[in-house]
């Protein structure tokens, strides 16, 4: 029983960050039809940013991780949008898929020559300390983590549901055509969501990276774990990719324990074929239309 | 035309054939390599240039090709029947997993082949007792065929142009027959090409399978190439590598793959000397490319030469005559 709750506690813990990539990963498709291929090196890159403040720059810990949120706005966000996406939206899905592949593979290879291959430490945000509930060990940091990413992902969901804003970004995604007629600046509501996926990306890096330190590798786990669990709980809600990263960290610390530790990897992946076969709209998405 | 189209053709066999001679064994690999990619790849254009659809399974595919065939060479049976049994197996699992996939949405194929390759690798690395672990299998013989040992590298290359040019000739003859016709209706109008009678899902699962089975033939060529196979020459990267290949020749294109794959293992070695900064270049072209001509670099062609072509020009001096 205390194992359990250990698990489950770390396992959420772990899910929530993957949620948030997952959220980044959703939005981009809503609003501009983007498979980014590139969202694992999204989360992998903001700690180096952060990094590089705080030992290039000897800037303590949170003025260095707001340096690393604006470099992430300006080169993940508005970078990212204008100078790749925004160019080949016009020639459909597949040379943008191309393109973030290659874009994943030249921050992967441009933090490995100029930062570092080995694995960097990451100052801890929050203590960590360890408490004991009814016998199992739970973390701080865990629940820290949890509480951050749950509050991320909550005030998100506000904002778009609540704010104007949000309401025209909802719009743009759901039909650009007619958001346009009705006065919406299409263009500068597709811009929010690349700057809302940038910041998510800080957010899950500088909460990962004191747990798995910093390494240019990083991004090829988290990408494919953000991947799937969008798929899992459903390609077109946000609610639907907090179900899925939370279910998708609970389902791999499980089977790390319970099943195997050489088939670990495998359980997500099977988890998303079981899904697609038998309700390929994911957990709690809607249907979309078929494409033909 | 046609006698201008044959000679040219002609004439790059002619290369082809001429290509190794008195080179080191180091050039005749990197060409044997090319010619396997290229096979694989021009399987992948057919799933993804003229059925529009991506897979991200081909080096998985190539995989198992490659295992049975270092299995069943290892136990003493002939490459012939090794490289049949991994292309119908490769076929087969094409059908199997385009089935579910491509009864949804046109993007899920990209997902399902994605982790299907991902747990391929799972297996390969886990299962020991067949597949020999992270250490792999090594020592596959290589095929003589009437007496005719292809130990040597020359030789193999010529088994491997063999591969090639039969590869290529199937290829054609997909293309060209009715199949193939309507697979390029789907991919121009998918809804039209329904209208008049086609059904989609079946050719669109019929050339994901058929192009994982070139995969298949590839991963058969490459075990007794390289003689040492383990699961990470199948991951995941090396399918974005050959999807990579695709789209840089030019999806869609019939020769496309085949110069997308003599970039990709060639343009490493022209950066050699950039030393580590060689894949951060790489990829950086590969965006541009991306940004500046979506259909690759046989598209980028077409662009430039349709520019420069003197075009049919109407004579203003008659428009004049004819109106005094």
């Amino acid at each position: 029983m205390a194992e359990l709750i250990q698990i489950l506690v770390s396992g959420l813990a772990a899910g929530s960050i993957y949620a948030l990539a997952a959220v980044g990963f959703t939005l981009l498709w809503q609003a501009s039809q983007t498979i980014n291929f590139a969202q694992g090196e999204f989360v992998m890159l903001p700690a180096f940013f952060v990094l590089v403040g705080v030992h290039f720059l000897g800037l303590p810990l949170w003025p260095a991780i707001f340096f690393g949120l604006l470099l992430s706005l300006l080169i993940l966000g508005v970078a990212f949008k204008r100078l790749i996406v925004e160019p080949m939206l016009p020639h459909g899905t597949l040379p943008l898929v191309i393109a973030t592949i290659a874009l994943g593979l030249l921050l992967k290879e441009s933090v490995k020559e100029f930062y570092g291959a080995t694995a960097q430490p990451f100052p801890a945000i929050f203590p960590q300390t360890v408490y004991n509930v009814m016998g199992a060990s739970v973390s701080l940091q865990d629940i820290c983590n949890l509480a951050v990413s749950m509050l991320a992902i909550g005030g998100l969901q506000l904002f778009l549901s609540r704010t104007r804003t949000g309401r025209c970004m909802q719009a743009s995604a759901q039909n650009p055509a007619v958001a346009e007629i009705l006065g919406v600046n299409v263009k500068r509501m597709v811009l929010y969501t690349f700057l809302i996926n940038a910041a998510l990306a800080t957010i899950a890096s500088v909460l990962i990276s004191p747990i798995y330190l910093a390494k240019f590798s990083n991004g090829e786990t988290l990408g494919l774990v953000a991947f799937i669990a969008a798929i899992v709980g459903g390609f077109n809600q946000i609610r639907g990719a907090l179900v899925g990263g939370l279910l998708i960290g609970v389902i791999d610390n499980l089977s790390a324990v319970y099943i195997s530790a050489e088939y670990r990897a495998a359980m997500p992946l099977l988890l998303l074929i079981a899904i697609i076969l038998l309700r390929p709209q994911g957990l709690l998405g809607t249907k979309e239309g078929r494409s033909v | 035309m046609k006698h201008l189209k044959l000679l040219l053709l002609s004439l790059a066999i002619g290369a082809l054939v001429v290509a190794p001679i008195g080179q080191g064994n180091y050039i005749i690999y990197t060409l044997c390599s090319w010619l396997l990619f290229s096979i694989s790849a021009m399987g992948l254009n057919l799933t993804l240039g003229y059925a529009g659809q991506v897979s991200l399974a081909q080096a998985g595919f190539m995989g198992i090709g490659a295992y049975i065939t270092a299995l069943m060479t290892l136990a003493g049976i002939h490459w012939i029947v090794a490289a049949g049994v991994s292309i119908s197996t490769c076929f087969a699992v094409g059908l199997l997993l385009g089935y579910p996939a491509l009864r949804v949405q046109h993007h899920f194929l990209a997902f399902v082949t994605l982790a299907f390759n991902t747990l391929l690798f799972l297996v390969l690395r886990n299962e020991e007792e067949i597949t020999g672990g992270s250490f792999g299998l090594v020592g596959m013989p290589r095929p003589s065929f009437f007496g005719i040992s292809t130990n040597s590298n020359l030789a193999f290359y010529y088994f491997s142009l063999a591969c090639f040019l039969t590869a290529v000739a199937v290829m054609w003859w997909i293309l060209r027959s009715p199949w193939g016709r309507s697979f390029k209706a789907l991919r121009e109008n998918p809804i039209r090409a329904e209208s008049l009678g086609l059904k989609i899902r079946r050719q669109t699962l019929l050339a994901f399978a058929i192009g994982s089975a070139f995969g298949g033939l590839a991963g058969a060529m490459q075990a007794p190439l390289v003689q040492f196979i383990e699961p990470g020459s199948f991951a995941l990267v090396h399918s974005l590598k050959i999807l990579l290949m695709v789209v840089v020749g030019g999806s869609g294109y019939f020769y496309g793959p085949m110069l997308g794959a003599a970039v990709v293992i060639l343009l490493p070695e022209v950066l050699r000397f950039t030393e580590g900064y060689y894949l951060i270049i790489y990829s950086a072209l590969v965006i541009v490319l991306m940004v500046f001509s979506p259909n690759g670099l046989i598209g980028a062609g077409q662009k430039i030469w349709t520019k420069f072509r003197p075009k049919h020009e109407e004579r203003r001096d008659m428009q004049k005559g004819f109106q005094l």
